[in-house]
């Protein structure tokens, strides 16, 4: 009993600590549930009503978990045999988003990372004024050049083709990967370089064996967020397509607004497959976007 | 790397030496790949964009295209379209670059902590930010919808409201939905960029202020804050770039409408070049657009150049 009674004063106030730890716990984990819900919720209805039957959807009251699930507008709109006319638009789409985001992010690494390198490596004059030129045309907004662009590209018969929607995103998603990799190869010692010199090695040399190998991680995060601005890219895409020639699935969904504004189920299956390959590559390579995306606003 | 240098010598005698380029030839064809793709792509359309904007250059009258000097420009600065869209722009701005920087915050903050399960958080919180804009829209569209949507059936159902309310289709209502679809997508962006600031923050300033007997709010205000600071001002200025030229989001959801209630000045140079077919206003347009863009620009890379020194 003796021995028991400094313990009992002792856990006293211990009582008080923990109820208020219990307490901030119980706020931080309630916070975080109500965040999860919050991300989650509208996903899973997107995803709900791109499989439910249509009547659950137009049901009143409505049915959450529907009774009838099909995959039928899945397979409409991408394997399916004897597609329809916006079937085969979406598809046609699908097809020149996938070949535009590809050739744009190929296209503006190679040619964004070769000027990376020379910013970040090479003394010239103008140094410091070029790379500021180059981010603010990366900030003009699209509304400001679409007007003599669309122009240009008719009087170049380039309109409605995927070439000219692959030049005019290359204008912005190059400067975005000579901001990044900039910033990538300036962490880079140039140690190496002045070895792989000496060497004999020329600078390209230097940059496709030395810098390349060890700025990949830089590369891998900052193609992925290229792909995913030339995915998302909605106005210059609908000024400069016409056709299924070179629609993208941003204008193809908004012609699908237009066509089938009550078929809720088509349109959200819609959304979802066009939300597949980025929402996919978000979530595998996580780590990557996360560090392109601080390198590029916070480490500048 | 001596032997190196002894077999790559140049061999005295040869007929050709090879020197290297000058260091700025070397730059010069590095950037000139790039520079060529900026060149036709945005110097050149911005010149055209100019010259553009002062003729009176309307689709429907081919042929007939007079000078006006900054007549487009002149008439649009007093015309009460053109600042009705501006406001509408800012107020979306404003509005919903507070909200997300705040949620933002708060949403850091709470994945910095050591709970357990904060992966699934961290994880999952990107989600939003992958989700295309257009299909954000239209998810959003769906769920405000009057009659079958989402967000009318849980209010009744919970009981908020009592009966189906018009939600994009009501001219008091519809910015703020088109405002909500922004914070949810945008704020994730937000929130990763900030926890990368705090992560930069050395947890011993914050148990120190804490040791010296600072309250947690203390040492947030007082310790954590003005040191996330810089990164605040930077992700304060993206986001208010960003939406001050909104399109996609409230093309999608509204279409400008109701009555024009969430017409913001992209969506009024968007209209008038292209519904009302008028080029040179439209051109005029997108430069005052442009202009107001690059002043934040400015203060942007100024802010980063900052930080780049600190």
């Amino acid at each position: 009993m003796v021995a028991a009674m400094p313990t009992a004063s002792r856990r006293r106030p211990g009582i008080a600590v923990r109820a208020r730890r219990l307490g901030r716990a119980a706020f931080l984990y309630g916070a975080m549930v109500v965040a999860l819900v919050v991300i989650l919720a509208p996903f899973a209805w997107l995803l709900i009503s791109s499989v439910a039957a249509p009547v659950d959807l137009l049901a009143r009251p409505l049915r959450w978990i529907p009774a009838h699930i099909e995959f039928d507008r899945f397979a409409a709109l991408t394997v399916g045999s004897s597609p329809d006319d916006s079937a085969q638009s979406f598809r046609a789409a699908l097809v020149n988003s996938s070949i535009i985001a590809s050739s744009v992010t190929l296209l503006s690494m190679a040619v964004g990372t070769l000027a990376a390198y020379a910013f970040a490596r090479l003394r010239f004059p103008g140094r410091s004024w070029l790379i500021l030129a180059f981010m603010a045309t990366y900030m003009l907004p699209p509304i400001a050049l679409i007007l003599p662009l669309y122009q240009i590209m008719s009087a170049l018969h380039l309109r409605d083709t995927p070439l000219a929607l692959i030049i005019i995103y290359a204008s912005f998603v190059t400067p975005f990967v000579i901001w990044i990799m900039r910033g990538y190869i300036e962490t880079i010692s140039s140690e190496l370089d002045d070895a792989a010199r000496v060497d004999g090695c020329s600078r390209l040399a230097v940059l496709v064996r030395v810098i390349v190998p060890v700025a990949a991680p830089g590369l891998v995060s900052t193609a992925l967020l290229a792909f995913l601005m030339a995915w998302d890219e909605f106005l210059y895409a609908l000024i400069i397509t016409q056709t299924n020639a070179s629609k993208t699935l941003p204008v193809a969904i908004n012609d699908f607004i237009g066509r089938h504004g009550v078929d809720f189920g088509l349109l959200a299956t819609g959304g979802v497959i066009a939300a597949l390959p980025p929402v996919i590559i978000a979530f595998v390579f996580q780590r990557y976007i996360v560090a392109g995306l601080t390198a590029g606003s916070v480490k500048g | 790397m001596s032997q190196g240098i002894r077999t790559r010598t140049p061999v005295i005698g040869q007929t050709r030496v090879r020197k290297p380029w000058p260091e700025s030839w070397v730059a010069a064809a590095f950037i000139a790949p790039a520079a060529l793709v900026i060149l036709l792509v945005v110097v050149v359309p911005l010149a055209r964009a100019a010259w553009m904007s002062l003729f009176d250059i309307s689709l429907v009258r081919p042929g007939d295209e007079p000078f006006v000097g900054l007549g487009n420009y002149i008439e649009q600065l007093t015309s009460a379209d053109f600042w009705a869209a501006t406001w509408r722009a800012l107020w979306f701005t404003v509005v919903s670059t507070a909200l997300e920087l705040g949620l933002g915050l708060a949403l850091a903050l709470l994945m910095d902590q050591p709970l357990r399960f904060r992966w699934l958080l961290r994880t999952l919180v990107i989600l939003p930010w992958a989700l295309p804009t257009i299909v954000n829209a239209l998810m959003w569209r769906w769920i405000d919808n009057a009659e079958y949507g989402a967000l009318n059936a849980l209010l009744t159902q919970v009981g908020i409201l009592h009966s189906y309310q018009v939600w994009l289709s009501n001219s008091d209502l519809a910015m703020w939905m088109v405002i909500l679809a922004d914070v949810w997508k945008m704020t994730p962006l937000v929130a990763i960029l900030l926890l990368a600031g705090l992560q930069s923050v050395s947890p011993e300033l914050v148990e120190a202020a804490k040791v010296d007997g600072a309250s947690t709010i203390q040492a947030f205000r007082h310790v954590l804050l003005p040191l996330i600071m810089p990164v605040i001002l930077i992700v304060l200025v993206l986001r208010t770039m960003e939406a001050f030229k909104v399109f996609d989001i409230v093309w999608i959801m509204t279409g400008g409408g109701p009555a024009n209630a969430t017409q913001t000045i992209a969506i009024y140079a968007y209209q008038t070049a292209y519904q009302g077919y008028d080029f040179g206003r439209g051109a005029a347009l997108g430069y005052l657009i442009a202009l107001v863009i690059m002043v934040l620009a400015a203060i942007y890379l100024r802010l980063l150049g900052r930080l780049g020194r600190a």
